[in-house]
Formats: C-alpha cells, sequence, structure tokens
C-alpha cells in the first residue's frame, strides 16, 4: 500500500466483496437447487435458501447419471492427456532447443502453427480421422500408388484402419494435438545456463542422460504448472467427447451432464440436474483452490 | 481455452541461439517424432481435409468427390442463414468480451491496492475458470429459466416477461452473461499479473510527487495495461468465436429460432446433424481465416506494443 486511505480501503472491500458475492450468486442458486425436492425447485419465487434433499439429490444424480463410471472415464482421460502432453511437449522442446540439426526451425514451425487453430475449427474432418485413425496413411498409400504395387507384388489388400471412436485412444489423442506445453518448455529450457550443457557434456553425460537427471529434476514447477492446466482443460473437455462417444457408456462426465436433460419440451428435474452440475465442477474446482499458485502461474505462463 | 495462441515472444527469442548443444544426427528426429505424428494425424491431416471438402461435393450414389471449386462458399455466402449466424456470433463476442474485460480490469485495480487479504481476494474470484462451460450453461440455464429461475416471478405478474426459450433477445442475454462469468476471471488473472509488473518506484515517486490513487490508475496503471489489454482482446474474442460451443449446445442449442445460433455451432449442426460435410467444411475454412487473422493482428500489432513495458 502506498498510502493509508481508510475510506478508500473500505470501498475496495466493498467492491471485492460485491463482485465476488455476485460470481459466487449462480453457484448458489445451483447449490440451493439441488437441496430441495421437485415441488421446492419449482417454486415461484426461487428459493435462496437451502432446503434438507441434498444428499438424496446427489445420490440420485450419482446413479440416475452412472457417475461412477463417467467419472472414471473423464479421470482416464484427464490423466491421459496430462500426461501424454507433459511427455511429449517435453521430447519435442528438448530436441529443439539443445540439438543443431537441420530442419530445426522447420519443425518448430510446424508444431507452433498448430497453436492457431483449436480443435473446434477442424471439427469435422478430425471426426472422419478418428473413425479410422489410419486413414491418413491409407490415403497416401492411395494416391502414391503403392497400394496397387504391393497388391500387385504380394497379393495384399492394403487396408488400414484404427477405429478411435468409442475409446480411450479416442478421446485422448486428438486433445493432444496441440503445442500449449511443448510451447513452455520450450520458454523454461531457454532459461537453463549454457553452463550446465557444457558441465554435463564434459561429465561424459550424452543427452538422454542430461534430460533426465538435470532437465527432468529442474522442470518441476513448470510441470507442477502444466499439470494443473491441463487436467482442468482435459477434464472440461465437451465438444470432442460428444461426437467420438456414440455409445453412453463411455460418456465422459460432461457429456452424460448433457444428456440429463430431456431434448423437446419436457421440464427438467432441476433438483438432480444441479446436484449432477456440481459432481462434474468438483475436480477441476478443488485443483484450482488447492493448487492456486501453480494454476495462476500455468495460466499466465501457457499464453505468454 | 488453453488450446493456447501463445505467439508472444516466439520472434524475440529466436536469436536466443544456443552455442552449446549435443550433435547427434538421428536422436532429435526420434524426440520429436512423437508430437509430429500426432499433430500430423489429428492436426494437419484433418486442416487439409477440411479444404479439399470445402471445395468438393460428395456424390449421393457414391462416386467419390467431386471438384466444383468455390460452390460451396457461394452456397454458404448466399444463404440469410449464414449471416444471421455471423451476426449473432458478433454480437456474443463483442458483448463478451466488453463485460469480462470491463469488469476483470475493474476489479484487478482494486486487489492490486494490496488491500489486507489480496491473496483471500484472488482465489475468491479466479474460480469460476475452473468451471466448465456445460456446467456453468447448465446451471446459467436453470438460473434464467422462465419457471424456475430467478424472473420467474416477473413471468407470473405478465406472462411471458422473461423466457430465454422463446425470446432471443433473452437467450443471448443470458449467453452472454454465462460467457462473460467464465471469462472474468481469466482476465483478471491476466491483468493483476500485469498491474503487479508495474515497477513499484513507479507508483510510488507518483504518489509522493501528490498523485492520488485515482490518478495513478488513469496516468500510470491504466496506459501501462495497453499490452496486456490488447493481449486479452483477442484472446476474449478468438475464445467466444471458438469456446462459446459448450454454452450454446447446453442452454440453447443454437434456438430461438436461431437467435443463438454462433458460427462454431453452425459447423457442428450442419456436418453432424445436417450431414452437409462440404457445406460445414467451408464454413471451417472462414472460421480458420477468422483465427488466423485474429492470431496475425495479436502477434503483428499486440507483440510490438509488449516491447514498451
Amino acid at each position: 500500500m502506498v498510502e493509508r486511505r481508510p475510506l478508500l480501503d473500505l470501498f475496495t472491500h466493498f467492491l471485492l466483496l460485491l463482485s465476488a458475492v455476485a460470481l459466487l450468486v449462480p453457484v448458489w442458486l445451483a447449490f440451493v437447487a439441488a437441496t430441495h425436492d421437485i415441488a421446492g425447485v419449482n417454486r415461484v419465487p426461487i428459493n435462496w435458501l437451502p432446503g434438507p434433499h441434498f444428499f438424496d439429490n446427489l445420490s440420485e444424480a450419482w446413479t440416475r447419471g452412472g457417475f461412477a463410471s463417467r467419472f472414471m472415464t473423464s479421470l482416464v482421460v484427464a490423466i491421459g492427456v496430462t500426461a501424454g502432453k507433459i511427455v511429449l511437449a517435453m521430447l519435442a522442446a528438448f530436441a529443439i532447443v539443445f540439438f543443431h540439426w537441420r530442419l530445426r526451425l522447420v519443425v518448430f514451425w510446424l508444431i507452433f502453427i498448430t497453436l492457431m487453430l483449436p480443435l473446434e475449427v477442424r471439427i469435422v474432418p478430425t471426426y472422419a480421422v478418428a473413425a479410422n485413425a489410419l486413414r491418413p496413411f491409407q490415403a497416401i498409400l492411395d494416391v502414391t500408388g503403392l497400394t496397387w504395387l504391393i497388391q500387385m507384388v504380394a497379393g495384399i489388400q492394403v487396408d488400414l484402419q484404427w477405429r478411435l471412436l468409442n475409446s480411450t485412444a479416442g478421446l485422448i489423442l486428438p486433445l493432444i494435438a496441440t503445442a500449449t506445453g511443448t510451447f513452455l518448455y520450450r520458454q523454461f529450457f531457454l532459461t537453463i545456463p549454457e553452463e550446465l550443457v557444457e558441465a554435463a557434456k564434459m561429465d561424459g553425460a550424452g543427452p538422454l542422460r542430461f534430460l533426465r537427471d538435470v532437465l527432468v529434476p529442474l522442470s518441476g514447477t513448470t510441470m507442477a504448472a502444466l499439470a494443473t492446466i491441463l487436467f482442468v482443460y482435459a477434464w472440461n473437455q465437451y465438444l470432442w467427447p460428444l461426437l467420438v462417444t456414440t455409445e453412453p457408456e463411455r460418456a465422459t462426465v460432461m457429456v452424460q451432464l448433457s444428456r440429463m436433460v430431456p431434448r423437446g419440451d419436457g421440464a427438467p428435474e432441476w433438483n438432480i440436474v444441479m446436484a449432477g452440475a456440481l459432481l462434474a465442477m468438483l475436480p477441476p474446482l478443488a485443483i484450482v483452490i488447492l493448487m492456486q499458485r501453480w494454476f495462476v502461474r500455468g495460466l499466465v505462463q501457457t499464453e505468454k | 481455452m488453453t488450446g493456447a495462441r501463445g505467439f508472444r515472444r516466439i520472434d524475440g527469442e529466436e536469436n536466443l541461439e544456443r552455442r552449446a548443444t549435443f550433435r547427434t544426427p538421428l536422436l532429435p528426429w526420434l524426440l520429436v517424432l512423437p508430437q509430429l505424428l500426432i499433430i500430423f494425424v489429428f492436426f494437419y491431416w484433418p486442416t487439409g481435409e477440411a479444404f479439399v471438402w470445402a471445395f468438393t461435393l460428395e456424390q449421393p450414389w457414391g462416386g467419390g468427390r467431386e471438384w466444383v471449386g468455390w460452390q460451396n462458399f457461394f452456397e454458404v455466402f448466399n444463404s440469410a442463414h449464414y449471416w444471421s449466424s455471423v451476426k449473432v456470433s458478433i454480437v456474443y463476442a463483442v458483448g463478451t468480451s466488453i463485460l469480462a474485460i470491463g469488469a476483470a480490469l475493474l476489479l484487478a485495480l482494486f486487489v492490486d491496492r494490496e488491500v489486507r487479504g489480496s491473496r483471500h481476494w484472488r482465489v475468491a474470484l479466479i474460480w469460476p475458470y475452473a468451471i466448465a462451460a456445460p456446467a456453468i450453461g447448465m446451471i446459467f440455464r436453470f438460473v434464467f429459466d422462465a419457471r424456475a429461475g430467478i424472473f420467474s416471478v416477473l413471468n407470473t405478474i405478465s406472462p411471458n416477461a422473461w423466457d430465454p426459450s422463446l425470446n432471443g433477445t433473452h437467450a443471448m442475454l443470458m449467453l452472454i452473461l454465462a460467457g462473460a462469468w467464465q471469462l472474468v476471471a481469466y482476465n483478471f488473472v491476466f491483468f493483476l499479473a500485469g498491474l503487479q509488473s508495474i515497477p513499484r518506484a513507479l507508483t510510488e515517486a507518483a504518489a509522493m510527487d501528490g498523485a492520488g490513487p485515482m490518478r495513478r490508475m488513469r496516468d500510470i496503471q491504466v496506459p501501462l495495461l495497453a499490452p496486456t489489454f490488447f493481449f486479452l482482446l483477442v484472446i476474449n474474442l478468438t475464445d467466444s468465436f471458438t469456446n462459446s460451443f459448450g454454452l450454446v449446445d447446453i442452454m440453447t442449442a443454437g434456438g430461438p429460432a436461431r437467435a443463438t445460433d454462433l458460427m462454431v455451432y453452425k459447423i457442428y449442426a450442419d456436418g453432424f446433424k445436417g450431414l452437409d460435410y462440404s457445406g460445414a467444411a467451408a464454413q471451417s475454412i472462414v472460421l480458420m481465416g477468422l483465427m488466423v487473422l485474429l492470431t496475425f493482428v495479436q502477434f503483428r500489432f499486440v507483440e510490438r506494443k509488449m516491447h514498451y513495458r
């Protein structure tokens, strides 16, 4: 604080309190809705105070949505995306920063251009790829005439198929295909002093040894920040899981939540739906609150 | 949102070339191979395919794809539905950005005054960023529901005074509020980070010269935040053009009467419900162009301004 201004401080606190409350209002109303029975939730005017049915609604939402297995799916996807992105990002950034090789800059830009177009804008063809992940390779073989050649020589009809729909890999892989983490790791690796590389080389450490014994231990902070961000990002995915899980049993938590409201004119059972919404948003919320420091750091760094 | 348009600061650092590096010819390729494979299959191939689809038409009896030139684009641009979708997308993008940036700037300026417990204020203001679009969409849909929500009481006074499922303006308003609610937290983090990087000596010198908090806000903090402001503007616009899918799908499904049929939702609806892949691909190309343009603006103009800090 630069100078003492009690009145302004009071006003500051008041304004902040007001905004914090304003942000909280929708979630509070959702919580209140989840504590009433169906009559209470449809009362006019709306209830502002909680009722006695919270745990009934929670367990009803839990069983009706089949949340036990949905949570499992979402957890596997979130951890898969987080771990996958971190490993890929670290290896790629390592190659780009610590090696001298031709085409280094080309590869660098090939990777970083992917930051520009989010999954949403190329969703239709990505779906076609998910229906058969080997489709690009099949198409290349077809166009170059290799399919024909192989059939003539070996008598084998080449037909590459890898169906990703409704599979865990199908949920995870397309979400990994961006460069967010690679960028963050590159920024971090650029701050590693050259002397460290020299020293490692002098001690006879090869590149992989250097990665394992120097870079990985040093990047703990970066990894924690990236992991919180990625976990929240992956858990909250909606469009891609919606498309790729055509069987209801394979749905993620978010997709399941959207299915708790009847399409069409039927009035939703808001008490159950709101209980479901609270359940679905809990894991990322817990991460952000518990790991606030890492989260903020990751957020600011990934965008820079 | 962490799809992250992270082009900031790339170019200044290119001259940070390392001299001490490893020289093994094969290893770097092995290290980047997994990432390259995955972006080839799930990024470059689909993006390329979008272009092919946009210029071709699938034959109804399965005779492969026929080259039709710009025809798909002409059809998209001649459709009144498409232009109404562009219009509502712009309304939504501008509405959420103004609301979210304005509110976040105000809050950050006050939290930065380092009033007691500012660390707690930060938690109290950033948690909405963790809430998924479908969850918050569902919550806002309930809160603004015509029969069960907070405005249900208006409908008992005069019927249909508030109904987002019938009135397009109400639906758009509800959507903008939900979108802004989510973005405020995100913008707040960046404004606060920007404010805290302003040297304290500057603020103290100004205070010693007799500048009060309001004067310092106007003449020091707000001008020095300009780069952050432009950066967030681009991010917010990008986000509201692409990331709005979850909110629209849960809250309005593009209705009523296409009043909230945002571009990203229309691509999904035309492609997966209407099965018009060529039309959806053409629309995707237009949206991609918009994203590239925004990234270019950010890279070209916002980057420049960064140096002035």
